[in-house]
């Protein structure tokens, strides 16, 4: 098959095989080692196909790209709509480049109920892409609750011991945003008789939508609201450190590296997409709960004594800089923002998966239960200073590159956001650090830390693509940039001329 | 301006050692080891030695862009490099010492266990060390510096078993940090305001602005900025707490990092950004006021100390407000000249006293040195040469270069002046006390040294004995360049060559109309300190040695006061450190999160569990029903896009 025809059936083909895979392994007799090699096989080969995506993404054009638009229902009116362009392609291979780490990191962790375990991690993996594929609002809202079930189960079944707790609290909250997300769809359809996002967004724009001004606040608040509970904006994020407390690590995984990112994704794809003058008119207090949330996050972050709950609180400090540059309408802040998405999923993605392996080994995640682990454990101990370095943003490592270009779109909106946003480098060094020196530095303080083992062939496959994705996209961030930087453009394109009619009156 | 393709091997050779070693390291021969550390970090040198040769005050600024880094829109910023005349006096500087480092480290390192990581962070930091001094914009300039950093936590912290040097490391990292905030946020203003970061780009913009504009303003908000960022990196009021913690690092670290390179790099960074300082005198008299200061309030510091790295730390810190002040009265030059000449002794006095550290089993409290003079008589020598130079002992280097620092000062104000006398005559004193007390009189250690492990160096036990001869001829090359480094200065010849770049300074002129009168009358002043400062520490720890601890006593409050670092540690501690951590503990996370957010949450859950029977299943905890939910919700909402169809 030649690439051109390819480009023609690539979505479909990067979302479900993941699902097909999972249908599969329902076939598969129930031999644990053979399931986890098929998964295996299935997120690799997902990952190699979704490299088609970027591969022969054009960069220079503006919309949509390797787009399949087939009528699905005609009444109400469905399409199968599905494209990307040089944000969403990013986020796919995200997806795609996490999910075979996720399944090397449960290789030994999950005992039981290991089919079912994998099934649900591909049927998650499908559901996520979905989310970045659809054009069709009823389609990406039907994928955007898809992944909630996947995921409540994988936290539910194989979770801690508050998982029921968790995973109910983390269903319940954010489905109970969504409902405000589907009435402002529905209102939409209603008005428009479409579920097409381009056909919505074109007749906004033209002005030919009865009574949108008086709606236009409530429609963006009904699609900023499930957003920013999935973010999790503060102060909607307290399901976030129970659900990850609670998550097996590679749900932790998925959850802080892809799920979080399908809000501030949201957010840039609708909110700004379809409603640039409210955006612009709410953009104040989103900016100043996006700023409480990083210096929020971080604080609370830095006494956290459970490991795995201070991540979980950097990452709402690291979302709040993406909302920070995606409302600041500047060409660096929303470069940034799609960059710290992109950042943060390798970066934290790899530290969940490092709590993880160590989780595996002494069944906690106290920080008080370790200390001194670099003399047990040294290569471990170097793998995880090199995702910490990552993620409290040094330079030539990934984080920095979005965290940079957001501040400094943040400055250019209004100086004081950047301002206060910038104090999130000296918070991150302070509780990554502080913690990092808790648990591996000094003498080994407990009797067991002493006989760790070192990171095993498997642990190691895990952890080196990340590793090795945070330095290349430190270093050379200008292969993300030159792909998000046109399709930001274009997003921002009717800000600049909103800005010029202000600037006319 | 010139392109040259080699200059992006300079920084990019030591990465390559670093990397080989670092990954290959645990499994090589230490020889292996050393060499492919020493070769990685001599190659710079060489390199920067062949491009010193072909480069003249009148030659063009040599460039060379790499690769693309950054591109967003319209900001851009680049893999570029840069060198004039200021970047290859550092470039020199932090070769040609590091390299003289790099070949003590051999020996001084020799038996640790972490050797290949080690020499890989050494030559990590020199990576760093070299793209912050030879980049060609901002952004390349700030991964340098935080890179730097990084080395220097990783060193700090190098025997990371012991808890002082983890948390001195970690508290380098953050302070540092505190100090890039304030870089960054230079940087968003140069962006806002010039649209680029790169300095040829920035600085043609910003030359034909005049103070009295409306430029000044925000100049000024640049550079006081760009000052916090180098308050923080180079140790000066009110962030240089972390440098006196930092001598947990190894010896050979705080030499090269903590002494010699790294911690002027704020120095360097003024002067490179001297375009924007010179049009923004509101922030060069904070420059000024900033580093006089701490030269004084260091120095004070640094007479009471009994560790002798410690000394040497606040000694440090004290010099590189010297360096600041001289920046800061627009005489960058003679900045630039005195980082130059300090980097030779006092690269030389941290490799000394660790040579003494190393000859007598990890001992670093003078009291329990002393006539070590009879047992390493090549270390005291050198030591004895670095002491005549940091005192401002004609002709050595730091007398040279500190007079022409003092005597800018006094042209732009007395009182800097006057800081600048006392504080050299306080240095003399507590560095001869240093000497005194470690060289002469008898031995006050232990019979037998016993070996600290961990605790810089050891060798197990025996008599005080000299070093090695590898570690003993880095010592002898610096301190002939400590005698003789001062006579680059000879006759402006420094200032000259610099002159390019600094376009002869404003300042220049006004300063030649004192006339040589008081100038030589000045020097001889600063001869007089610092032969004061010798004769009392000669008197108070040679002739006197009781009188010292009668003194103390007799002080009592203030004594405590200065030996306890005036309690600033303390002061941060009450003050910043514990309502953060505190505050964040029991107001944000136990208030806000868990008793205000979070209770709101759970509450309306429940009281929304109580509004219909049909909604208790939800509690089940059975997920199969709550799957069973969403299909029921997705039954519902297709039904009712259907009635819509239909409608």
């Amino acid at each position: 098959m030649n690439s051109e025809s390819l480009s023609r059936i690539i979505l479909t083909l990067v979302t479900f095989i993941p699902l097909a895979g999972s249908l599969l392994l329902l076939l598969i007799p129930r031999r644990d080692r053979d399931i986890k090699v098929f998964a295996l096989v299935i997120s690799l080969l997902s990952f190699v196909t979704s490299l088609h995506l970027p591969v022969h993404l054009h960069r220079n054009l503006a919309g949509f790209q390797f787009e399949i638009d087939k009528l699905w229902i005609t009444s109400p009116n469905i399409h199968y709509h599905m494209g990307v362009d040089g944000v969403s392609v990013w986020l796919i291979v995200l997806t795609t480049f996490l999910t075979p780490l996720c399944v090397l990191i449960s290789w030994t962790s999950i005992h039981e109920r290991v089919k079912e375990f994998f099934i649900l991690l591909l049927i998650l993996e499908t559901a996520l892409i979905g989310v970045f594929t659809s054009l069709d609002l009823f389609l990406f809202y039907f994928f955007w609750e898809a992944t909630l079930i996947p995921m409540a189960l994988l936290i539910g079944m194989y979770g801690h011991g508050r998982r029921v707790y968790a995973a109910v609290k983390f269903f319940l909250y954010t489905m109970v945003a969504s409902v405000f997300m589907l009435a402002a769809i529905l209102w939409l359809y209603a008005k428009t008789g479409s579920f097409d996002f381009v056909t919505i967004q074109n007749a906004i724009r033209s002005g030919s939508v009865e009574n949108f001004a008086a709606a236009a606040q409530w429609l963006f608040l009904g699609f900023f609201v499930a957003f920013a509970v999935k973010v999790p904006l503060f102060p909607l994020h307290t399901w976030l450190p129970d659900a990850h407390v609670e998550a097996p690590t590679a749900g932790s995984v998925l959850l802080a590296g892809v799920l979080l990112k399908m809000g501030t994704y949201g957010m840039l794809r609708f909110n700004l997409g379809l409603f640039p003058e409210q955006s612009r008119h709410n953009a104040p207090w989103i900016m100043v709960l996006a700023l409480i949330g990083i210096i929020y996050g971080a604080l609370v972050s830095l006494v956290q004594p459970n490991m795995k709950k201070l991540i979980a609180y950097s990452s709402v400090s690291h979302l709040g800089f993406v909302v920070l540059g995606i409302f600041s309408f500047t060409n660096a802040g929303l470069n940034g923002a799609v960059f710290v998405m992109l950042a943060h999923g390798v970066a934290t993605g790899a530290l969940f998966m490092l709590a993880g392996i160590l989780y595996e080994r002494r069944h906690t995640y106290e920080i008080s239960d370790f200390g001194g682990l670099a003399t047990p454990m040294p290569l471990y101990a170097a793998f995880f200073l090199f995702i910490v370095l990552a993620s409290v943003g040094l330079p030539l490592l990934n984080g920095f590159i979005g965290e940079f270009l957001v501040l400094s779109g943040a400055f250019q909106a209004r100086p004081i956001y950047g301002i206060l946003g910038a104090t999130g480098v000296i918070w991150s060094a302070g509780y990554l650090l502080w913690m990092y020196q808790r648990v591996f530095f000094g003498k080994v303080k407990h009797e067991v830390n002493k006989i760790l083992p070192d990171l095993n062939v498997r642990e190691k496959a895990a952890l080196w693509p990340a590793a090795a994705m945070a330095l290349l996209m430190g270093v050379a961030p200008i292969l993300w940039l030159s792909s998000i930087d046109p399709a930001v453009q274009s997003a921002l394109a009717p800000f600049a001329q909103l800005a010029a009619k202000v600037v006319g009156q | 301006m010139t392109p040259n393709p080699y200059l992006w091997l300079i920084p990019v050779l030591p990465l390559a050692g670093a990397a080989i070693n670092g990954f290959f390291g645990r499994q090589s021969s230490k020889k292996a080891i050393s060499t492919i550390a020493l070769v990685f970090c001599g190659a710079p040198f060489g390199l920067a030695l062949w491009i010193a040769f072909g480069f003249s005050s009148a030659a063009a600024p040599y460039y060379f862009d790499f690769a693309h880094w950054i591109r967003a829109g319209s900001f851009q910023a680049d893999f570029s490099f840069y060198l004039d005349q200021l970047s290859l006096v550092m470039l020199l500087v932090v070769t040609g010492v590091g390299f003289l480092i790099h070949i003590y480290s051999v020996g001084y390192m020799w038996d640790d266990d972490g050797y290949y990581r080690f020499m890989s962070y050494m030559n990590l930091f020199m990576f760093f060390m070299l793209t912050l001094v030879l980049a060609k914009n901002y952004l390349l300039m700030f991964i340098g510096w935080e890179g730097v950093g990084l080395a220097s936590y990783l060193l700090i912290g190098y025997w990371f078993t012991k808890d002082s040097a983890a948390a001195a490391g970690k508290k380098a990292f953050i302070v540092n940090r505190i100090g890039d905030f304030g870089f960054l946020i230079a940087l968003f203003l140069i962006i806002r305001h010039f649209g680029s970061l790169d300095f040829t780009a920035v600085f043609d913009k910003i030359q034909p602005l005049q103070p009295e504009t409306t430029g000044a303003g925000l100049l000024t908000s640049i550079g006081l900025l760009l000052m916090v960022g180098a308050a923080g990196k180079s140790a000066q009021i009110p962030l240089y707490v972390w440098l006196p913690d930092a001598m947990e690092g190894p010896t050979p670290v705080s030499a090269l990092i903590h002494a010699a390179t790294m911690v002027t790099a704020g120095v360097y960074m003024v002067a490179r950004s001297h375009v924007i300082f010179e049009r923004a005198p509101g922030a060069l008299m904070v420059v000024a006021i900033v580093g006089a200061l701490t030269a004084l309030f260091a120095a004070t510091i640094g007479i009471a100390q009994t560790d002798i790295k410690k000394v040497l730390a606040y000694s440090t810190i004290s010099q590189l407000g010297y360096m600041f002040m001289a920046c800061g009265v627009a005489a960058f030059s003679a900045g630039i000249f005195h980082l130059m000449t300090h980097a030779f002794f006092k690269g030389l006095l941290f490799l000394a006293a660790g040579s003494v550290i190393h000859g007598i089993g990890g001992e670093q409290d003078m009291r329990k040195m002393g006539g070590l003079r009879q047992y390493m008589p090549w270390t005291f020598l050198t030591m004895g040469i670095a002491t005549l130079a940091i005192a401002g002992i004609p002709p050595l280097a730091g007398f040279w270069s500190k007079d022409e620092i003092l005597w800018k000062a006094y042209n732009a104000s007395w009182v800097y002046w006057l800081i600048g006398i006392v504080t050299a005559f306080i240095t003399s004193f507590y560095m001869f006390r240093l000497l005194y007390m470690t060289f002469f009189g008898d031995y006050r250690g232990a019979a037998t040294v016993n070996s600290h492990p961990h605790n810089d160096h050891g060798h197990g036990p025996g008599e005080p004995h000299e070093s090695p001869w590898g570690m003993l001829d880095p010592l002898v090359i610096l301190a002939v360049l400590s005698v003789v480094g001062g006579f680059a200065g000879y006759g402006n010849r420094f200032e000259h060559f610099l002159a390019p770049v600094f376009q002869a300074g404003v300042a220049e002129l006004a300063q030649e109309a004192a006339g040589t009168g008081t100038e030589h009358l000045l020097m001889g002043a600063s001869i007089f300190v610092a032969l004061l400062g010798w004769g009392l520490a000669y008197l108070l720890y040679y002739r006197l040695p009781q009188l010292p601890a009668r003194i103390a006593t007799n002080l009592g409050s203030l004594y405590r006061a200065v030996a306890n670092k005036y309690y600033v540690d303390e002061l941060y501690a009450i003050l910043f450190v514990q309502p953060v951590v505190d505050g964040s503990a029991t107001i944000l996370w136990k208030g806000v999160d868990e008793g205000v957010i979070d209770a709101t949450v759970n509450n309306s859950a429940d009281s929304a569990r109580h509004v219909s029977d049909n909604l208790r299943h939800m509690q089940s905890g059975n997920l199969r029903s709550y799957a069973g939910w969403v299909a029921a919700g997705g039954a519902v909402v297709i039904a009712y896009m259907i009635w819509m169809g239909v409608r």
